[in-house]
């Protein structure tokens, strides 16, 4: 059974200028144990659709869907209580600022034990021993002390295994990662990739990875899910996205990457591709 | 990007006229404030015409009818259509004319402290050091005066009369505009235009007016308009204390200085120009606020 | 071929006065390094947050002076805080920054930012500015009717053109490209990389590329100087530097570079499915 099942997913937002679609009738699932990456550039509304499906959206959007399920519960009918329960807890989440993501009033180990109380409710001496093991897990050296520091004085590397920290603390189903490495330098990046890759075995989490980055895409997923103006272009294991791209979109992508530039002058887009309605009403 | 394109189309001063219509938006999703600038602009328009709309002369004396209550009461007479009061002269004609003292008060006031205040806080907020550390602390000084008092003070000095009491509530209230400036000329200025423009060769003075000012206007109209409603009730209280303008001004503050003595019989001569400033401020404000919401880039929602 | 640009020995140092609790500290931000750039060459500069890559990016700018060493722009010294800083110096060396959302002044039409360069350093008559504007807004691939908006009706992209733009308008010798495409879209991040490219052969421009991203680098590069908290690590050609890296750090980063070729992910499920 897929973990989280999303069909014909709609997000649109009131504007100065008339409302505005970020995603356009999106559908896909996730598969427990699955690496799903959803890759796109600006504009795509990769990660609306994941904001839309965990309720976080503004008052300002209006979602609908086919279908909104998470492990057969049905995620848009639910009322906030119910789902404050599965988030946070079932379904975790980490973002693109590690350093902003967290408050910066208090320590980094009462923000974790404050996850482990309210989800768990675990006692004093319990929540201190499952950060303690927790903060290990995701490679944090020395975590006694460490719990008792404050996220100025950690790099965005170290903010960053906090936030898997907490993510992880309540052991999620479902782990969604936004750009979880963006922010952070190429050798850190690589730290990062690997600790998620690692928690996701040991741990049998799904994981969707949003992200831009195709490097980061072919490092870590299973599945690849290609968005384009708030439409999927493609979706398809990893290997046969890199190897033979279906659609247009995706291969004029690949074309862009300096890593396959052939001449001197790297193809664009949009001498590859030509953003037209029929084709894109193909791909849905 | 294609939406912005499809409008600069239709329209010859495309970018101008989008962002009216985006600050139009903002403005008027609050019905407080387009309340607040329909009442605002019928003053300015009471204020221009108020020698066609008013029916009396404010300052002639109607021997005859003397402390006249409104028409609607017992007594009233349908030529005073408010009343008039203590030596007979007609309320609502007074207080319409009061509305160009106000008005003026206000402008006058606030291009002062504004004007003044921009110049100084982008000379500390740019250069910093020392000389920043002498006009903040200038500043800090006059901010630590109760300001009514500070003002009191400066027109006991200078002598009391409008023009003066103008002067004292502009230096009190410069400070608050420096500050601004300040805070928002050194957020902007490690931002990268204006390396940029250091870079092509742009010396201070350029930086400073041509590059950073403009891009701090937003948070200083803003505290315009809020500054100018104070204007208006420093200036009235001024009156009260009589150190502001001088009877037989019809100055709002000044007529309830003079139907002080009133106050427990003859309600409508203390009352009418207490309501006619309690209206206006509220309506400025209101006005400010919507300001705020449509300018405050921090607000905004795209 | 010319030297352009050369730096000796370039040291800059960060003093942080102490307060009531702690003492006074010096920051070491660039620890003497040593390069030179031919004119028409791009040097790509690379490195990781804090390696002091920007810093060196000012000082070439001359925003910032260096605390010692040499730098010498087509042959001539210059040290800013001696004054040397003439405005036809000035002109020799313009920057393109990495936000394009930051880097153009938001209360600007694009017009008048790409003339301002012309009216602080020339007598060029109005008429005359507004057609090398529209010249150079043609030469970075955007339209005459751009001329009269406000960059907050351009993309990311455009908006980088129109600081590439601003940048050449005093036909500066030296463009210092601060991270110039890792805020850009994958898709227009090939489009700027080939207007450099263009630009670079029609002016005869000499780039200082200052990037994190290797892929980039080896794209556009002729050499490439590795960085590691304010020390030149590696310094040498970029075919030199990509087949044969010689320092540890220099290993470190490209084998935590994500690779997007079919035989690594090949390797990497293979991986997966023996574990």
């Amino acid at each position: 059974m897929a973990l989280l099942e999303i069909e014909n997913l709609v997000v649109e937002f009131q504007t100065a200028t008339g409302p505005f679609r970020a995603v356009d009738g999106v559908s896909m699932k996730v598969h427990e144990k699955e690496v799903l990456a959803i890759v796109g550039e600006s504009g795509s509304g990769k990660s609306v659709s994941m904001l839309a499906a965990m309720g976080l959206l503004p008052w300002t959007a209006k979602v609908t869907a086919d279908k909104l399920t998470f492990n057969g519960r049905d995620l848009l009918g639910m009322s906030s209580a119910e789902r404050k329960k599965i988030i946070g807890k079932d379904i975790s989440m980490i973002f693109q600022e590690p350093v902003a993501s967290l408050n910066p009033c208090f320590t980094v180990g009462f923000q974790i034990e404050e996850v482990l109380r309210i989800h768990l409710g675990l006692d004093k001496t319990a929540r201190r021993k499952r950060a303690i093991e927790l903060f290990e897990a995701v490679g944090i050296p020395d975590p006694a002390e460490r719990l008792g520091h404050y996220p100025h004085q950690m790099s965005g590397g170290q903010c960053q295994r906090v936030m898997i920290a907490i993510a992880i603390a309540c052991n999620p189903k479902l782990l969604i990662a936004d750009e979880p490495t963006t922010a952070l330098d190429v050798t850190i990046q690589k730290q990062i990739l690997d600790l998620l890759m690692r928690l996701q075995a040991e741990h049998g989490m799904g994981l969707i990875m949003i992200t831009h980055n195709m490097g980061v895409v072919a490092e870590t997923a299973d599945r690849v899910v290609v968005q384009y103006k708030g439409r999927k272009m493609e979706e398809a294991d990893v290997l046969s996205l890199f190897e033979s791209p279906k659609s247009n979109y995706t291969r004029a992508l690949l074309a862009a990457l300096p890593d396959n530039a052939t001449g001197d002058r790297l193809p664009t887009i949009s001498e590859l591709f030509v953003d037209e309605p029929s084709l894109q009403g193909a791909a849905r | 990007m294609s939406q912005a394109a499809a409008t600069s189309a239709v329209s010859t001063d495309p970018s101008r006229r989008a962002r009216l219509a985006e600050f139009w938006y903002y403005f008027s999703e609050n019905r407080g404030a387009v309340i607040g600038l329909v009442f605002f602009l019928f003053l300015v328009l009471l204020a221009i015409f108020a020698p066609i709309v008013a029916p009396h002369d404010p300052t002639a004396q109607y021997r005859d009818a003397v402390l006249i209550p409104p028409v609607w009461q017992e007594g009233g007479r349908a030529e005073f259509l408010l009343g008039t009061d203590a030596v007979g002269r007609d309320m609502l004609s007074r207080l319409i004319y009061g509305t160009q003292f106000s008005l003026f008060v206000g402008v006058i006031v606030t291009t002062l402290s504004l004007v003044g205040g921009i110049f100084i806080g982008v000379i500390a907020g740019y250069f910093r050091g020392w000389v920043d550390t002498v006009i903040m602390r200038v500043m800090d000084i006059i901010l630590a005066f109760p300001s009514l008092l500070l003002a009191l003070v400066l027109v006991a000095v200078l002598g009391p009369g409008l023009t003066n009491a103008m002067i004292a509530i502009a230096l009190v209230f410069q400070p608050h505009f420096v500050r601004l400036t300040r805070a928002a000329v050194m957020s902007e200025k490690s931002r990268d235009y204006v390396i940029a423009a250091k870079v092509a060769g742009a010396g201070h003075g350029r930086l400073m007016f041509k590059t950073i000012l403009p891009n701090c206007m937003a948070p200083l109209i803003v505290q315009a308009t809020l500054s100018f409603s104070s204007a208006i009730l420093d200036a009235a209280a001024l009156g009260f204390l009589g150190m502001g303008a001088q009877p037989p001004t019809p100055e709002w503050g000044t007529m309830l200085a003079e139907a002080r003595e009133f106050i427990q019989s003859k309600w409508w001569v203390v009352t009418l120009p207490g309501v006619a400033i309690l209206v206006t401020v509220l309506a400025i404000n209101l006005m400010g606020d919507g300001l705020r919401d449509a300018l405050d880039p921090k607000l905004k929602r795209s | 071929m010319t030297v352009v640009l050369e730096a000796r020995n370039l040291v800059r140092d960060y003093h942080i006065p102490g307060g009531l609790m702690k003492k006074a500290k010096t920051v070491h931000a660039l620890k003497g390094v040593s390069f030179s750039v031919e004119k028409g060459k791009t040097l790509a500069i690379v490195g990781e947050s804090g390696c002091g890559k920007s810093t060196l990016g000012r000082i070439l700018t001359l925003i910032d002076p260096a605390t010692s060493g040499d730098l010498l722009i087509d042959g001539n010294k210059i040290d800013i805080t001696k004054g040397d800083l003439t405005p036809e110096m000035r002109r020799k060396v313009q920057i393109v920054f990495q936000n394009p959302y930051g880097s153009l002044n938001p209360r600007q039409k694009i017009g008048d930012i790409l003339t301002e360069p012309l009216i602080i350093n020339t007598k060029t008559p109005a008429d005359e500015r507004r057609e090398r504007g529209m010249a150079m807004l043609k030469k970075v691939g955007l339209d005459e009717k751009h001329y009269n908006r406000y960059p907050h009706m351009f993309s990311g992209g455009q908006r980088q053109r129109i600081a590439i733009a601003r940048a050449l308008m005093l036909n500066p010798k030296l463009l210092v490209l601060d991270e110039p495409v890792s805020a850009l879209d994958l898709s227009v991040q090939a489009q700027v990389l080939n207007l450099l490219a263009d630009l670079q052969d029609e002016f005869q421009l000499t780039y200082v590329f200052i990037s994190h991203d290797l892929s980039v680098v080896r794209y556009i590069a002729d050499d490439v100087m590795v960085m590691y908290f304010g020390e030149a690590v590696e310094y040498g050609s970029r075919d030199e530097v990509f087949a044969d890296p010689k320092h540890s750090y220099t290993k470190t980063l490209f084998a935590a570079t994500p690779r997007a070729d079919v035989a690594s992910i090949k390797a990497r499920l293979a991986k997966k499915q023996a574990a």
